[in-house]
C-alpha cells in the first residue's frame, strides 16, 4: 500500500500517464478504506447497544436479521427516508454546514492511521501533529451546530461542549509529547516500530525504561480518560445529559444530518480506540516477540497485524462501552476541575519526567 | 531543499485531500438522499424552536457565563505550548542539556502564569 507514493514522487509531474494511475490507486484504496470503517462502524454500534443492554439485563436490539446484526443498517434506511427539519429562526447553511463538517473531520484524521505494517493512507512525517489539529477542529462542528440552530439547548450544549473538549485537548497534547519523546518521532508509524518485540516493550507499560513504567502507565489512564471527555461520552457527556440538555447540540437536528453527527461521534470514538493502541499499546504489534513468523510472506504478516490492530480497537471499544454503562454522570465543575486542576498538572510533570530521563541517561530508546 | 523535494513533501498531502473530496461527497450524498426520499411537509408548528413544547421565551442567542470565554482564552495559551513542546520533543536526543533546560525555563514561566490562574480563581466552577 505503501508504493504508491513512489509513483507519486518519483513519476509524479514529469509523466501524466502514471500520476493518474497512481491517483486512482489512492482514490480506489480511500474508498475502500472508508467502506471498512463504515462496515465496521456499523457493528460497533451494536456491539455498543448490546453491551450496555447486557448490562442491564436487557437483550438490546434482536429482531433485525440474526442476533440483531441487521439493526444498525435497518436505523441507516430510516435515518434516510426522515424529513430534514430545519426550524424557523436557524442559519440554514450553518445548520447543514456542521454536520457535514464534523464527519468530514472524522473521516479525514484516519489519513494518517497505520493499520497494518505499510498499510496507511498517508504516511505524513507529522502524522500526530495533523491528528492534533484536526481533533482540535472538532469542535468547530459542534459549536456552529448549536449556534446555527437558534435554540436555547442547543446553544448551551454546544458551549459546554466546547469549552469540555478544549479543557482535555490540553492535557491530551502533553501526553502526546511523552510518547512523541520516547519515540523520538512524530510519524506513527515509526512510533508502532518503536514498540516492537513484545508487550514489554509498549509504551502503555514501558517495561524496558522500568523508571518510565508508573509515569506511562498512568499516561496511559488519562489518555483513555481524556478520550473520554474529548468525544463526549458518559460519564463526562454532560453536553446532552439527558435529563438537563434533552439531547444537546444535537436537539434540532433529525434525519441525516442527524446521522452525520452519529457517525462523526463513533468515528472519533473508534479513531481514540485506534490512537491508544498505537501511542500506547504497540499498534499493530502482537504481545510477545514473533520469531517463527520471520520467513512468513509480506501480506500474511500485514494481515497478522491488522487482525491484532483490530482486537485492540475492539478491546478498547468494549471499555468505551462498558464505561458508559456501569459509571454516573460527572458534574460540570468536577469535570472542569479534573481537567484543568488534575489531569494538566498531572501530564506537565510527566513530560518534564520523561524528558529528564531521556535527556540524563542518554538518548531516546 | 530542492524542487522535488518541495513536491515530494506536498505530494505527502494529497491523499488527504483526495480523502476530504471523498468525505466530502459521502456527506453530501447522504444529506441529498434524505432531501429526495424523505417527506417533506413543513408547518410553523413543526418548525419551531424545541422547548419542552412551550413557545420559546426569548431569544436563544442569550448571554452566557464569561468562564467560558476565560476556558478558551487559556486554551488557546497551553495549546500552543503544546504545539511548541511537539518539535522540541522529536529533537531532544540531538539538542541535549541546554535544549531540555531551556524549555525548563519555558515551562517554568508558563507555570507561574497558570499558579496565578489558579490562585486568581479563574479554573473554579461552582
Amino acid at each position: 500500500m505503501s508504493d504508491w507514493i513512489e509513483y507519486f514522487s518519483l513519476n509524479g509531474a514529469s509523466d501524466s500517464a502514471s500520476f493518474w494511475w497512481a491517483f486512482w490507486l489512492v482514490l480506489g484504496q480511500i474508498g475502500l478504506f472508508m467502506a471498512v470503517l463504515l462496515i465496521s462502524l456499523a457493528f460497533l454500534l451494536l456491539l455498543d447497544r448490546k453491551v450496555w443492554a447486557g448490562v442491564m439485563l436487557r437483550k438490546g436490539p434482536n429482531v433485525v436479521g440474526p442476533f440483531g446484526l441487521l439493526q444498525s443498517f435497518s436505523d441507516f434506511g430510516k435515518f434516510l427516508l426522515k424529513e430534514i427539519v430545519i426550524p424557523a429562526g436557524a442559519n440554514k447553511t450553518v445548520f447543514l454546514l456542521a454536520p457535514i463538517l464534523t464527519l468530514v473531520l472524522a473521516f479525514i484524521a484516519w489519513a494518517v492511521v497505520p493499520v497494518a505494517p505499510g498499510w496507511v493512507i498517508s504516511d505524513l512525517n507529522v502524522g500526530l501533529l495533523y491528528l492534533f489539529a484536526i481533533s482540535s477542529l472538532g469542535v468547530y462542528g459542534i459549536i456552529m451546530g448549536g449556534w446555527a440552530s437558534n435554540s436555547k439547548y442547543p446553544f448551551l450544549g454546544g458551549l459546554r461542549s466546547a469549552a469540555q473538549m478544549i479543557s482535555y485537548e490540553v492535557s491530551m497534547g502533553f501526553i502526546i509529547v511523552t510518547v512523541i519523546l520516547l519515540a523520538g518521532s512524530m510519524n506513527l508509524t515509526e512510533i508502532v516500530n518503536n514498540q516492537a518485540g513484545g508487550f514489554w516493550n509498549w509504551h502503555g507499560f514501558s517495561l524496558n525504561n522500568i523508571l518510565l513504567a508508573p509515569v506511562m502507565f498512568g499516561m496511559f489512564v488519562m489518555f483513555f480518560i481524556s478520550a473520554l471527555a474529548e468525544t463526549n461520552r458518559p460519564p463526562f457527556d454532560l453536553p446532552e445529559a439527558e435529563s438537563e440538555l434533552v439531547a444537546g447540540y444535537q436537539v434540532e437536528y433529525s434525519s441525516t444530518p442527524y446521522l452525520l453527527f452519529m457517525i462523526g461521534e463513533y468515528l472519533n470514538i473508534v479513531l481514540m480506540c485506534a490512537m491508544l493502541t498505537i501511542l500506547f499499546f504497540g499498534g499493530w504489534h502482537g504481545p510477545f516477540p514473533m520469531s517463527f513468523a520471520a520467513d512468513w510472506p509480506e501480506w500474511m504478516l500485514a494481515l497478522g497485524g491488522f487482525a491484532w490492530f483490530g482486537l485492540k480497537i475492539l478491546f478498547f471499544f468494549f471499555l468505551f462501552a462498558m464505561v458508559k454503562a456501569m459509571v454516573p454522570r460527572y458534574r460540570y465543575d468536577q469535570l472542569m476541575r479534573l481537567g484543568w486542576k488534575v489531569f494538566l498538572p498531572l501530564s506537565l510533570g510527566a513530560v518534564l519526567i520523561v524528558s529528564g530521563y531521556i535527556v540524563y541517561t542518554g538518548g531516546q530508546s | 531543499m530542492t524542487i522535488e523535494d518541495v513536491q515530494a513533501l506536498t505530494l505527502d498531502y494529497l491523499p488527504v485531500v483526495i480523502f476530504l473530496g471523498l468525505a466530502l461527497a459521502l456527506a453530501l450524498l447522504f444529506i441529498i438522499g434524505a432531501y429526495i426520499l424523505g417527506p417533506n411537509k413543513p408547518d410553523p408548528e413543526k418548525n419551531s424552536a424545541y422547548e419542552c413544547g412551550f413557545h420559546a421565551f426569548d431569544d436563544a442567542r442569550m448571554k452566557f457565563d464569561v468562564r467560558f470565554y476565560l476556558v478558551a482564552i487559556l486554551f488557546i495559551i497551553f495549546d500552543l505550548e503544546v504545539a511548541f513542546l511537539f518539535p522540541w520533543a522529536v529533537s531532544l536526543g540531538e539538542i541535549g542539556l541546554l535544549g531540555f533546560w531551556s524549555m525548563v525555563a519555558f515551562l517554568a514561566v508558563l507555570t507561574i502564569g497558570f499558579i496565578y490562574e489558579w490562585r486568581s480563581g479563574a479554573l473554579e466552577w461552582e
